[in-house]
């Protein structure tokens, strides 16, 4: 059941709310609140966050891995002196909505559970941080969001997530309650499911999920607009590139001051999607830096766009740098613009686009001053992301909580996959399964064990 | 105690092994502890209810081992987890054996009488009990396990009659005066095969089923070698059996109506089988032995309430049944039974004090599970008279307390058997380490005696010095041990390993390293056995102890006695009135209740703290007053 120690479990949520903003803080409250930072946030001196006290707090990165979101500041709270009465980090980030929940998003994937509507506020009542009359307006937010959640199961009902969700949950149902009949009654004849009958039952429902992950960040290039680069070397025409964007439709382009004290990013609408086009000169990048290319900065903000813009200049030849940037781009969703195209001979766009063409599929010919090669752009850049195939009806995971469902649906079935190629007994996979089993039935509301056992007497001939 | 079946026998040794003057009654005492269906014990989830009733100190596993016929461990291969045995048993000597064992029993009087009514005083605490014959006896705690005995029905095609199982007297009585006190009684229907000649059986058509080379014994205290006695066979139905239950589906009293109890799921009779899986081309049967002074043998497989007549040319129709002579004919029961939702997790009546209730009269079936509530309910019922708090068992901790827990908070709809997938937490509730899991209990509880805790503490060690010893050792390279990898599929070592990460290798057990563990000391198989699978599964099992460890910050929130939910503002009126009829005894097992919600959760965990921090200050006020 899903409650099971929530109360003990470490939360996160993003506490500013989701409108841009100057700074943006996301707030780590439980146990495991430092130890979890400590892995997101890496503070400039490198001395960890665990061992810092209480009301102390750090400037630092928060990254992904080896990829770095942003910079931020990180203020560490010991139990009990917190709003919640709990070890609590906040991290500070830049307030880009986008900045905001990758960062959250980091934090879950490291253990936090995300936080309830009011959750903090009811820690902090829970242990003796606020008065005994706030209770009252503590239960009255959980039963907002009780009511909320139930709207949104409803609204959801007949959606495309849900059936989608469903389809899955009946298939690893449907193989628990088999692997569960054939355990629990092995004298009648249940058939034996091989290993490899399994691993391919798994990564059927493994492929299925997978799939509404990936599509989870598409769908949000179409809500919240794609991160979009332009990198080449110096006088290729990149801010002749962004102004003609920049103008394109003006009536709809918006100016989203980003987050900070130096990035502005410019929203465009682009055939039907927003472009969120980083002029990255606040973040140092001026036409000086693009000069080295491998420059570490700039690979990793290319890395976390969702988009690149190759630009190349035709009317000069190709030289180093040109490699360079080519060589960084590759494996990216990029474009490969061959600019200039006003200002060169048709030999030299010839030998340009050919030579480009070597290491680059889409490659686009235009020309930024005069504005030629623009509709065909607009139609590449759908393309290039794979926006166009996807059908606006079909299944989408709506949020984070639900995004923190799959995941935990996904890590589990993985384990299980695991588990069986290791050649490990299906006692403990079976285990897996009704793990990956449980976060979606949080997702629809049931519970796993119960399901799994209707199932063996309705699917099995079994009995004494 | 009233009724002498499984789950009676259990709680009346309990009961009087821990000093209480115990009296049970049964309406015959040749029923005591009787099989009227299986002739066997054990079985999946169910063998390892037995060996934890062994461990706390309970009878069903040394009557178990005393009177076996053919035992097999099932499921081997499928992982440490699910690992049961199961016994054929000798059905007349288990009967002797546990009569016996009563029969010698200090603080126990065995009665055979009928009891009609059970009286309450003002308080609504127990007070008297009266039976068929007018004699009133008054006692503090009163536990029932009537089993199919309670208003029990026998039906067979268009006939039925008043009776309980096997031709015993039914209870007719006790139902109305439980009813006065406020207890809900339902129907509910089981069914059990015909027992036929074994002369009458053509036993060179069926298969053969052998016992197992190496017995395991069900008790932790059985020692010395044990030996199969008997062998079981299979049989076959076919289109012709199928054929003859649908042509006579219209006299089953099931399928006409006449029944209304609820049958068990998970044992349907074989007309049942053939009309919901009409698509089988066949299902099984096992012949089995009903004891080795007797020629009747059980058709296990075969239960049916089609008529006499019908059942005979169904049976017969079968292979190597031709000539098939039946003994006693199958049947099916009806019988009254309690609504679990009205018990306290310790078994007892939230309605009425001092009345406990155990096995199928709880709504469940089988042997085992009655044996495990018995056990429960008879420990719950000496306690209290003697002024002690119940022992609840967690369900993190055990079948027992996933049985008991699953019935006081999920309820019935019909007769609930034990499943290995009934638990969440079934890596670390093994049948290997019941009494590791249990004994410590039975010894605190009392009725763990000298001897066993003796043994247990001299087991308990050897498995954490071989554990630790294992992860200490290296075993060396050698040209012999990458032989042995290889031949076992798995890939060769190039230095010294560590005989730790070799056996987590699934496909190298304690005894492939044996031979290269140089240092090995000579273990029993019970003690390797354990040590392997610890570290074999410690990944698996540590997640589950997390997982164990979470839901216990949720069980010591305890919640009040006798709340009304209703006037707690924030639930949601289908929580309210589920938590106002189970009445948990905390939050974790609130949060199990269907229909509560992890809002629910929390809305009650604010509950609870502002009504903590309401009394406080009138507690010290109270302090300072006096």
């Amino acid at each position: 059941m899903e409650s099971f120690g929530r109360e003990s479990q470490t939360i996160a949520a993003i506490s500013t709310g989701l409108i841009p903003s100057g700074v943006g803080m996301v707030r780590v409250s439980g146990p495991k609140a430092i130890e979890i930072a400590d892995q997101v946030f890496q503070t400039v001196g490198q001395k960890p966050l665990q061992q810092r006290k209480g009301y102390t707090s750090a400037f630092g990165h928060i990254h992904d891995g080896d990829e770095m979101i942003d910079e931020g500041v990180a203020a560490v709270y010991r139990a009990p002196h917190s709003y919640t009465g709990e070890d609590v980090v906040e991290l500070c980030c830049h307030g880009g909505v986008y900045l905001m929940e990758r960062t959250l998003r980091v934090l879950l994937d490291h253990g936090a559970r995300l936080a309830e509507e009011g959750e903090f506020t009811k820690r902090a009542f829970l242990n003796g941080k606020l008065s005994l009359d706030q209770a009252e307006s503590v239960i009255g937010l959980i039963q907002a969001e009780s009511a909320g959640a139930a709207r949104a199961a409803l609204a959801g009902k007949d959606g495309a997530l849900k059936r989608e969700i469903l389809s899955v949950q009946k298939r690893l149902t449907g193989t628990a309650a088999h692997l569960s009949a054939w355990v629990d009654y092995p004298e009648e004849d249940v058939e034996e499911l091989s290993p490899q009958s399994l691993v391919s039952e798994m990564e059927g429902s493994q492929k299925i999920l997978e799939s509404l992950y990936k599509k989870y960040d598409t769908g949000k290039m179409i809500r919240k607009g794609i991160s979009t680069a332009i990198v080449g070397k110096p006088n290729v025409g990149k801010s002749t590139l962004m102004n003609l964007l920049s103008r394109y439709e003006r009536s709809i382009v918006t100016d989203i001051p980003g987050t900070t004290r130096d990035v502005v990013e410019e929203s465009v609408l682009i055939g039907g999607y927003a472009l969120r086009l980083a002029d990255t000169a606040g973040l140092r990048e001026t036409e000086d830096q693009v000069e080295a290319i491998g420059v570490q900065w700039s690979r990793k903000k290319m890395e976390s766009s969702d988009l690149i813009l190759a630009v190349f200049d035709l009317s000069r030849p190709m030289d180093d740098d040109d490699h360079a940037l080519l060589e960084t781009v590759e494996g990216r969703t990029f474009i490969a613009i061959l600019n200039k195209k006003d200002a060169a001979s048709e030999a030299d766009i010839s030998a340009g686009e050919r030579l480009i063409r070597e290491k680059a599929s889409d490659v686009l010919v235009m020309s930024a001053q005069t504005g030629e090669g623009l509709e065909q752009l607009e139609q590449m850049i759908p393309k290039v992301l794979g926006l166009n195939k996807i059908d606006p009806a079909a299944a989408m995971i709506a949020n984070e909580r639900q995004r923190e469902c799959v995941k935990r649906a996904l890590d589990a079935l993985a384990e299980g996959i695991e588990a069986l190629r290791a050649g490990i007994t299906l006692d403990a996979v079976s285990v897996c399964l009704e793990d990956a089993l449980s976060p979606l039935m949080e997702l629809t509301g049931e519970r796993a064990s119960d399901a799994v056992i209707e199932q063996v007497f309705e699917q099995f001939c079994v009995g004494k | 105690m009233i009724g002498a079946g499984h789950a009676g026998v259990e709680a009346a040794l309990a009961a009087s092994r821990l000093g209480a003057h115990t009296i049970l009654f049964t309406i015959s005492l040749d029923g005591i502890a009787n099989m009227p269906c299986n002739p066997s014990i054990g079985g999946t989830a169910k063998g390892h209810l037995v060996r934890e009733i062994d461990a706390l100190g309970g009878q069903m596993g040394l009557a178990a081992d005393a009177t076996y016929l053919q035992s097999r461990m099932l499921n081997r291969g499928k992982g440490p987890a699910v690992h049961s045995l199961r016994v054929q048993s000798d059905r007349v000597q288990y009967h002797i054996y546990m009569k016996h064992i009563l029969e010698q029993a200090p603080n126990l009087t065995i009665k055979q009488a009928e009891v009609t009514e059970i009286r309450v005083d003002s308080t609504n605490h127990v007070s008297q009990i009266v039976t068929k014959l007018e004699a009133v006896y008054d006692v503090k705690t009163v536990i029932i396990a009537t089993g199919t005995y309670l208003k029990g029905r026998v039906y067979v095609g268009e006939v039925s009659y008043e009776s309980g199982p096997d031709s015993m007297q039914a209870a007719t009585s006790l139902s109305e005066s439980l009813r006065k006190l406020g207890i809900t009684l339902r129907r509910f229907k089981t069914g059990t095969p015909a027992r036929a000649r074994r002369s009458s059986i053509d036993f060179s058509q069926l298969e053969v089923q052998e016992g197992d080379e190496e017995i395991i014994p069900f008790s932790f205290m059985t020692e010395g070698e044990m030996k199969n006695q008997v062998v079981c066979h299979i049989a076959y139905t076919n289109e012709e059996t199928h054929r003859v239950i649908l042509a006579n589906l219209d006299r089953s009293p099931l399928y006409s109506g006449k029944i209304e109890g609820i049958g068990p799921r998970y044992c349907p009779s074989i007309e049942d089988k053939v009309v919901r899986f009409s698509e089988k081309p066949r299902h099984q049967a096992f012949v089995e032995p009903m004891g080795l002074d007797t020629e009747e043998m059980y058709l296990q497989g075969l239960s049916s309430s089609l008529p006499l007549d019908v059942q005979e040319a169904l049976y017969r129709t079968i292979k190597g049944f031709e000539q098939i002579e039946l003994m006693r004919n199958a049947y099916a029961i009806e019988y009254d039974c309690c609504d679990p939702l009205e018990l306290k997790p310790s078994l007892e009546f939230k309605a009425v004090t001092g009345l406990y209730g155990a096995g199928q009269f709880n709504g469940t079936s089988g042997y085992e599970e009655a044996a495990a509530q018995g056990l429960v309910a008879g420990i719950n019922a000496a306690r209290q008279v003697q002024g002690k708090e119940p022992v609840l068992f967690p369900r993190s901790g055990s079948y027992i307390g996933t049985l008991i827990d699953d019935l006081v908070t999920k309820g019935c709809s019909d007769p609930y058997r034990m499943m290995t997938s009934r638990s969440e937490y079934r890596l670390i509730l093994r049948q290997d380490n019941a009494d590791l899991r249990m004994t410590p209990i039975g010894r605190e509880i009392g009725l763990v005696g000298e001897e066993r805790w003796k043994r247990f503490c001299q087991k308990k060690q050897a498995v954490e010095r071989e554990i630790k010893r294992l992860k200490q050792t290296t075993i060396p390279l050698s040209p012999e041990l990458n032989q042995m990898l290889v031949s076992r599929e798995t890939s060769p070592v190039t230095a010294g390993t560590k005989a730790v990460e070799l056996l987590r290798r699934p496909q190298i057990g304690y005894q492939d390293i044996h031979p290269f563990d140089l240092l090995a000391p000579k273990l029993s198989k019970e003690v390797w056995e354990q040590a392997e699978i610890e570290i074999k599964y410690e990944g698996y099992i540590k997640k589950q102890l997390t997982q164990v460890e979470q839901m216990k910050k949720l069980e010591i929130r305890l919640l009040p006695e006798k709340v009304d939910y209703r006037e707690i503002s924030g639930l949601r009126l289908e929580a309210q009135e589920k938590l106002n009829k189970v009445q948990p005894l905390n939050l974790g097992q609130a949060s199990r209740i269907s229909g509560v919600s992890p809002a629910d959760i929390s809305v009650l965990l604010i509950w609870l703290e502002q009504k903590k921090r309401r009394n406080t200050p009138e507690e010290q006020e109270n302090k300072n007053g006096h």
